[in-house]
């Protein structure tokens, strides 16, 4: 099996000089296509760092870091957007456009591939908010939802295109235990069936059953590996 | 086109702040077309008595700066220019301003009279007929413009009651017809009368010293080439001009010498730069407010690129949304205008795409500016 994410000697600083604080320190990690990684540490432990590192968000500084075969450590910010297009991000708070209806909205994640038309755009859009049993929902805009469904919306605009890697920082934060339980299992069955590769980041207990390796940090480095 | 969506949708979904943004618009457009219009019904209106000038040639004072404030010369330097080959004949042309009392409210006000002959057709304005050139050949009559403003009182509807007499200059005249020329910006109203009545009300003022000399050519020859002949015959203290030069002549003394047309380009800059602020306000506060949906859009693999087209766009919608009103507002304001004080001003289409320009390059620029806060939207702060 492919590696989706494979990082080297990955260490990132913040500030400059003699203040700069390491968060990452000399980090290895590698997931395999299809696997499923929770993150898990105290909070500082550059868990979030790590996620907007393999997300192409920010500039690798030192060591190395290829996703999707794509070598990150020296690459363009044009670069950097073209992974982008390949992975799946969901966020601690849905951040759906508040302007958009729920099919607009994951629709959003498919306009920037200019090759598709505006029907199979839709017809995606509702394949996707079918997926996580939100039918009735699509033309509904993101202030009439509940917040479990946004954040199913939100995993619908995350799965849409296609992913090689969904990557979610705190996905269940903002819902209660049942709902983010709930929308977390939806996640996993939906990208069992498909393969997709997700690297997780959460402080929540009640979803690490839902990942193949749960992987520790703490002070920038993996501490613990344990296998589900 | 999918940007321009984007933006569209964004700036549908709250009605009320689009509407605030479009009145933005509406309003600087509203200020553009007045100021355009006042400043070309002032440029129009100047022009309007030389307009109706049948010479080919005009003599004026070196000292001369408009038709409403002339310096008399001496009629012998018109009288030198008769003897020039291609000359047919020379008229002088009496211009003063005169205290006219209203008959109604007795209330006095300043208009323009003009004194030529009247048969030398010299003056040609508008409902000028052969019976009020006959009736101003007797002594204190004359006619009067009845587009001038109407402090000067109800002329035509006096008029039609019967015989009308007016005090002009302190002496009473009779007004025995009409003509139209219309409120210009040096002067409110105009009448017009012989040279030997012109004399009577200007007391201090002689049949040897004339305003305008008016030069009638032969047909078919060529004035350019009269005055190159006529031009070293002259005295310092007097100018030669063609018809098309005495009309520039006024224009320039109200672009240049009078501050008025800086006046109205002051007034467009104004407007342009507070429609400026508006637009730009709308569209930075826009994206402050939805700096994380930005935010989330660039992580998504959206570029800046996308982004601004986006920005540029609403602003491009804002533009073509307040236009449309602002020209409409602006027409109705252009109508009461032209009823209401009597200076026409004509919403033509070369004024129309004008400010279309201006309109869509001031929200272009706003938008521009407001791009750079797009700058803030960091995907990598979404986690």
């Amino acid at each position: 099996m492919s590696r989706a994410i494979d990082a080297e000697g990955l260490t990132h600083r913040f500030g400059d000089g003699e203040t700069a604080k390491p968060v990452l320190l000399d980090l290895t990690l590698s997931v395999e296509a299809g696997e499923i990684v929770l993150l898990t540490g105290p909070s500082g432990s550059g868990k979030t760092t790590l996620l907007t590192l393999v997300g192409g968000l920010r500039a690798v500084q030192d060591g190395r870091c290829t996703v999707l075969g794509t070598e990150l450590a020296g690459a363009t910010e044009a670069e950097r957007v073209a992974l982008r297009r390949r992975i799946g991000f969901i966020f601690q708070h849905h951040n759906l456009l508040g302007f958009l209806s729920a099919r607009q909205n994951v629709a959003m994640a498919l306009e920037v591939d200019p090759s598709l038309s505006e029907q199979e755009r839709l017809d995606r859009a509702d394949l996707a908010l079918d997926a996580v049993g939100l039918s009735d929902k699509r033309e509904a805009y993101p202030s009439t939802l509940s917040g479990g469904q946004r954040q199913r919306v939100a995993i619908a605009r995350a799965l849409v295109h296609e992913p090689g890697i969904v990557l979610a920082d705190e996905p269940t934060a903002a819902l209660d235990g049942r709902t983010g339980g709930e929308a977390m299992r939806l996640l996993r069955r939906l990208a069992k069936d498909r393969g997709r590769t997700i690297l997780l980041v959460t402080h929540d207990p009640r979803i690490l059953d839902i990942a193949d390796r749960v992987v520790a940090m703490e002070d920038g480095r993996i501490v613990e590996t344990a296998r589900a | 086109m999918l940007p321009m969506r984007l933006a569209w949708r964004q700036l549908r979904h709250e009605p009320a702040r689009l509407l605030a943004a479009l009145s933005g618009v509406l309003f600087a457009c509203l200020l553009i077309f007045m100021q355009l219009g006042f400043m070309d019904a002032l440029f129009d209106s100047a022009v309007k008595p030389q307009a109706g000038m049948r010479a080919d040639l005009y003599l004026m004072h070196r000292q001369t700066e408009a038709l409403w404030r002339t310096q008399p010369f001496p009629r012998a330097r018109l009288m030198q220019a008769l003897g020039v080959e291609g000359v047919d004949r020379v008229v002088p042309l009496y211009v003063g301003n005169a205290a006219w009392k209203n008959p109604v409210t007795s209330l006095k006000r300043t208009l323009l009279v003009f004194g030529a002959a009247p048969e030398s057709g010299l003056l040609d304005y508008e409902g000028l007929d052969d019976a009020g050139r006959e009736a101003i050949r007797r002594a204190d009559v004359v006619l009067f413009d009845e587009r001038s403003k109407p402090e000067f009182g109800p002329i035509p509807a006096l008029l039609a009651e019967g015989p009308l007499f007016v005090e002009l200059a302190n002496r009473r005249v009779e007004v025995a017809g009409l003509f139209r020329i219309g409120a210009t910006f040096g002067s409110e109203g105009n009448a017009l009368t012989s040279e030997t009545n012109f004399l009577r009300l200007f007391p201090n003022r002689t049949f040897g010293h004339v305003d305008v000399g008016a030069i009638f050519l032969l047909p078919g020859v060529d004035a350019a080439a009269v005055k190159a002949r006529i031009a070293p015959l002259l005295a310092e203290d007097v100018m030669l001009m063609t018809r098309q030069e005495l009309v520039d002549f006024e224009l320039r003394y109200w672009a240049e010498a009078a501050p008025i047309g800086f006046i109205f380009g002051m007034g467009v800059v104004i407007g342009l730069v507070v429609g400026c602020v508006i637009v730009y306000q709308i569209l930075f506060s826009d994206i402050a407010r939805h700096i994380g949906e930005y935010a989330t859009l660039k992580a998504m693999g959206y570029s800046n690129g996308y982004l601004a087209r986006v920005v540029l766009g609403a602003s491009l919608i804002l533009a073509v949304a307040g236009y449309v009103p602002g020209w409409l507002a602006s027409k109705a304001l252009y109508i009461l205008a032209t009823e209401k004080i009597f200076i026409p001003l004509t919403l033509d289409l070369e004024k129309s795409i004008l400010v279309f320009c201006l309109v869509f390059g001031m929200c272009v620029i706003s938008g521009l500016l407001a791009i750079r806060k797009l700058r803030d939207a960091n995907p990598a702060d979404m986690f």
